[in-house]
């Protein structure tokens, strides 16, 4: 068991979380945080989706990493998480009708989302299945923690709710104030991220000098 | 040792990748295909139950579980009749039916067997009319309550299967917006063309609805589909 949690894995696990976070360092998967992220609800939906996703087909492919043939990896890559996402999609179609007419669009872009092919590619095709298990999983939450963060600001300032619950009480709006429009539209969400990606790289980067 | 011997292949020779593409792709299609018909039976069920669901968001019958709204269904639905764009009767369905016009989708609608449901809410008769069209991603498609006069609408629900997330897709997810179709008239007076729309600018408040913010392309598409879906009924609705 120590073995399973020895410092090289809990780095694996805990980089990608913030110092070596996919999105405000590696840049990766900015398309589906910029479309998802108008409302908390599909943030958390997709940020959960593609945690296991990327874990589950990070294993995989460290489990046949020596048997794919180079020239082909970045096919054989894309057949096992489209596999992998068309199944999950489909239980949930069964077994749980509502998260998937929730899900809908986004399931199809999993597939296309350059973290699942970037950590394939990076981490699964040369390490072991167990810490290739744990950077999946790492990433996908490093993800889904920015996802969740612009999701908040974008609904509170847009619609002046979380989750669908109004927090801006009906008396600030009789009071003059008024729901900002602009970060209901992507390029608001691009802005922010930005805004997101500037801080923590301006507070960490003064740090290791 | 059989790891041993995968070793020793030469994985970058073009037969070695030729077998291998074609086993993971056999592989695959065979897990797909299985896990696709085994779930077939449990999918249809849920789709079913949701497009009842449906139907009722469109009667305002809404925040009922899954178990209420079969039976609401059955009892509020009189039969799922299929009509033609002439306005004749093809099958006259039956109470809380799943076989007549329920079944239908947006290709029978092109061919012109049109679904039609006749419904009872409160003692007064309603009729319910499916429209299909086409957002900004994709298809959406919506359920139009009308009342006995076959002007007035009762009420209406709107669904989609790719529209952005709190911007198109507010037509699905924004009972506020749906309900302002509540009260509106298909026609505008003393004409016999369908004016039902949303636009941006409203004009005529008796018929046009105020479109969605952000949502101008997915709003003009649900404008598109009411006046090209209702205008297929035509004959029904003008005739008294």
């Amino acid at each position: 068991m120590s073995k399973l949690f020895s410092k090289e894995n809990k780095e694996v696990f805990v980089n990608p979380l913030n110092l070596d976070n996919p999105i405000m360092v590696q840049v990766l998967g900015i398309c589906s945080a910029l479309a998802v992220t108008s409302q908390l609800k599909p943030a958390i939906v997709m940020g959960l989706a593609v945690t296991i996703i990327t874990a589950f087909s990070n294993v995989i492919i460290s489990l046949i990493r020596n048997t794919i043939p180079s020239r082909i990896r970045i096919i054989v890559q894309l057949v096992v998480v489209a596999a992998l996402v068309t199944i999950v999609s489909q239980i949930l179609k069964a077994f749980v009708y509502d998260v998937s007419v929730e899900l809908s669009v986004y399931v199809g872009l999993i597939i296309t989302n350059c973290i699942l092919m970037g950590r394939l590619e990076a981490f699964a095709m040369m390490n072991k299945p167990w810490p290739s298990f744990l950077d999946g999983i790492g990433n996908g939450l490093g993800y889904a923690f920015i996802l969740v963060l612009v999701g908040c600001i974008r609904e509170l300032f847009g619609r002046g709710s979380l989750l669908g619950f109004q927090l801006i009480p009906e008396s600030a709006y009789h009071a003059g104030y008024l729901n900002n429009g602009m970060m209901t539209m992507p390029a608001m969400a691009l802005i922010l991220l930005g805004c997101v990606i500037w801080l923590h790289r301006a507070y960490f980067y003064k740090e290791k000098k | 040792m059989a790891e041993v011997k995968k070793k020793g292949l030469n994985t970058n020779s073009n037969g070695y990748t030729l077998i291998y593409s074609t086993i993971i792709v056999v592989v695959v299609a065979f897990l797909l295909a299985f896990v696709f018909k085994a779930l077939k039976p449990l999918q249809d069920i849920n789709v079913a139950l949701d497009k009842k669901k449906q139907l009722l968001y469109a009667l305002n019958i809404r925040d009922i579980s899954d178990a209420e709204a079969a039976q609401k269904y059955k009892d509020v639905v009189l039969a799922d009749e299929i009509i033609d764009t002439k306005g004749n009767v093809v099958d006259k369905g039956e109470q809380g039916g799943e076989k007549a016009g329920f079944v239908l989708n947006s290709a029978d609608y092109k061919a012109g067997r049109l679904a039609l449901f006749v419904c009872k809410v409160d003692g007064q008769t309603k009729y319910i009319v499916p429209v299909y069209g086409m957002g900004l991603w994709g298809p959406i498609n919506g359920f139009i309550a009308l009342d006995a006069d076959k002007n007035t609408v009762y009420g209406a629900y709107f669904n989609h299967e790719g529209e952005t997330a709190g911007l198109g897709a507010e037509i699905k997810d924004n009972v506020k917006w749906q309900n302002l179709f509540k009260g509106k008239k298909v026609f505008a007076e003393g004409t016999r063309k369908v004016a039902l729309s949303v636009v941006k600018k409203v004009d005529d408040p008796s018929t046009q609805v105020d479109a969605v913010t952000g949502a101008t392309l997915t709003s003009n598409g649900v404008s598109d589909m009411l006046i090209e879906g209702l205008s297929k009924y035509l004959v029904f609705l003008t005739s008294k």
